[in-house]
């Protein structure tokens, strides 16, 4: 695995951005989790949050107990023994999906701009392994990593007002599924009747960093059970 | 407790925040003017992170059958208790079957409505706060409708200071101050001077997630997209149409459009006091600056007790 070597920037007057790389790649999505971990396991003093992305951790601190140059110090060696960061097993989770019609506005866009139809779209998108590489946006929202190449979609030119809650979408080469109805760009291609955040269930987030996902395709029938 | 007769515009339950679940992607939330809720919360002798509710450009009528001890903190919005005049800063008795009635701001966009004891709600990972686009946290993850009976902690009979005189630090500016940003160096020297030579007003798209800027478009670099990246409250977006985005106390917790510049944390409050066509202006001040502030603000607020 190439070591990345990590970057640290001031984001704000409470933020340090540490990345790996400029590019998505497996490499620098696993020393992200190794990283998020390594912090989760072993808390450092005045840090408050994280996020994670692709290749980058923001890290919030407490602006009056630390600052940047003392927090990067205290970084620094950590990462040099990243790589020995044990990660938890990665759990499969298989995400129902009703496709197309009123789930799936984008569905016929989709497979026009491809040349394909819908149900080939649908087979490729519900046959493929997809990784999340992070939770971001908004609660429990995950960045999928693995959609088909032949499948890499732009985002709309105008997002839309409000996307209903288990959307499921690609824009570029990434996979998602929208946890709430916000405003979003992605392009829908169908909709799961699963609650993708729940705050009475333990995770409260169906999906975790590292986990492989799968999509079923189901009928509206299903859907509606 | 506390009968909501009428919820004013955009009335939410708010405490400073729940830190910690951003790799969840959930946002802290919180006071969208922390610093008046804390000095509201003072002045009652409760905590500083004691639940009060949030009021948004308009206030409700808030009925008290058990009476309460209260303080207003924030805007003025021009509130009668039994038909008298009360002002932000300064603690006040409330008979048992008083009722509260607030109205428009005459000054900033949020009061709040601080109680001795603190709002009592069911927390979501620890805080109180309403997270609106999750419809989670605070009142039934809402904002308050007609009808509404919130409940009001046991506290100790502590006395209520008297009258606060705000000091300067903690008066909401309209010139925010900023540091850089991680992409601040993508922008060019041109697009740098349009930046902080120019004033942007604040459109109706303003919220607790975030304020959209009006005024003169800034180049965006890479076509204004970049890999998604974990950003920090403050930050000062531009996607490609040029106009800034201010991402605030319930942000996205990662985006991917290049950060100009981000407002200091000393400043964020103002942020929660800016109304709808509020004019504005950015100064650039370094980190050092920043944390001095910060630190400044911190002082002045623990006076007061």
């Amino acid at each position: 695995m190439a070591d990345l070597p990590a970057r640290f920037q001031p984001a704000s007057d409470q933020c340090l951005l540490v990345s790996f790389g400029d590019r998505i790649d497996p490499a620098a999505s696993l020393r992200v989790r190794r990283l998020l971990r390594l912090l989760e396991l072993n808390p450092v003093r005045g840090v408050v949050n994280l996020h994670p992305a692709y290749c980058s951790v923001l890290i919030r601190f407490d602006a009056l107990a630390t600052e940047h140059g003392e927090l990067e110090a205290l970084l620094r060696p950590l990462l040099g023994n990243l790589d020995k960061v044990p990660l938890p097993e990665s759990r499969e989770v298989e995400v129902p999906v009703c496709y197309g019609g009123e789930f799936g506005a984008d569905l016929a866009d989709v497979a026009g701009l491809h040349g394909m139809t819908p149900a080939q779209v649908v087979a490729r998108h519900s046959s493929a392994a997809y990784t999340v590489d992070f939770l971001g946006f908004a609660p429990g929202f995950g960045y999928l990593s693995g959609l088909p190449e032949e499948l890499a979609t732009p985002r709309l030119p105008v997002p839309r007002r409000s996307v209903p809650a288990g959307s499921v979408g690609i824009a570029g080469n990434q996979a998602g599924v929208y946890p709430f109805a916000t405003a979003g760009g992605w392009r829908l291609i169908g909709r799961t009747p699963v609650a993708m955040f729940r705050p009475d269930r333990q995770p409260m987030s169906l999906l975790s960093i590292g986990d492989r996902v799968r999509f079923r395709a189901i009928s509206v029938e299903e859907f509606a059970e | 407790m506390i009968l909501v007769e009428a919820p004013g515009l955009f009335t939410t339950v708010q405490d400073l925040g729940r830190m910690g679940f951003g790799s969840i992607g959930v946002s802290p939330s919180g006071a969208a003017d922390s610093l008046a809720l804390r000095a509201g919360n003072r002045l009652l002798g409760n905590r500083e992170g004691a639940a009060a509710l949030e009021m948004t450009l308009a206030g409700g009528i808030f009925f008290f059958p058990n009476g309460a001890v209260a303080a207003l903190a924030g805007s003025d919005f021009n509130a009668t208790l039994d038909d008298a005049a009360v002002f932000p800063w300064q603690a006040f008795h409330i008979r048992p079957g008083g009722r509260l009635r607030t109205g428009h701001t005459r000054s900033g966009a949020r009061c709040y409505l601080c109680v001795r004891g603190g709002i009592e709600v069911e927390p979501f990972l620890g805080s109180a706060s309403t997270h609106v686009l999750s419809g989670l946290g605070g009142f039934q993850g809402r904002r308050l409708k007609n009808g509404d009976i919130l409940s009001i902690a046991n506290c100790q009979k502590t006395e209520p200071k008297p009258h606060l005189a705000l000091p300067d630090v903690l008066m909401p500016r309209k010139t925010l101050r900023v540091t850089d940003a991680p992409q601040s160096g993508w922008f060019s020297e041109a697009a740098r001077s349009i930046f902080y030579g120019s004033g942007y007003t604040v459109t109706e798209e303003a919220n607790r997630m975030g304020l959209r800027l009006e005024g003169p478009a800034i180049p965006a670099p890479g076509g204004g997209q970049m890999i998604t990246e974990g950003v920090a409250l403050g930050a000062v977006q531009i996607p490609s149409g040029g106009k800034p985005i201010i991402l605030f106390v319930e942000q996205q917790t990662t985006g991917g459009y290049p950060k100009i510049a981000n407002v200091i944390s000393a400043d964020m409050s103002s942020v929660g006091q800016l109304r709808p066509r509020d004019e504005i202006r950015f100064e650039r001040v370094d980190q050092s600056t920043a944390r001095a502030l910060l630190g400044e603000q911190e002082e002045a607020i623990r006076a007061i007790h």
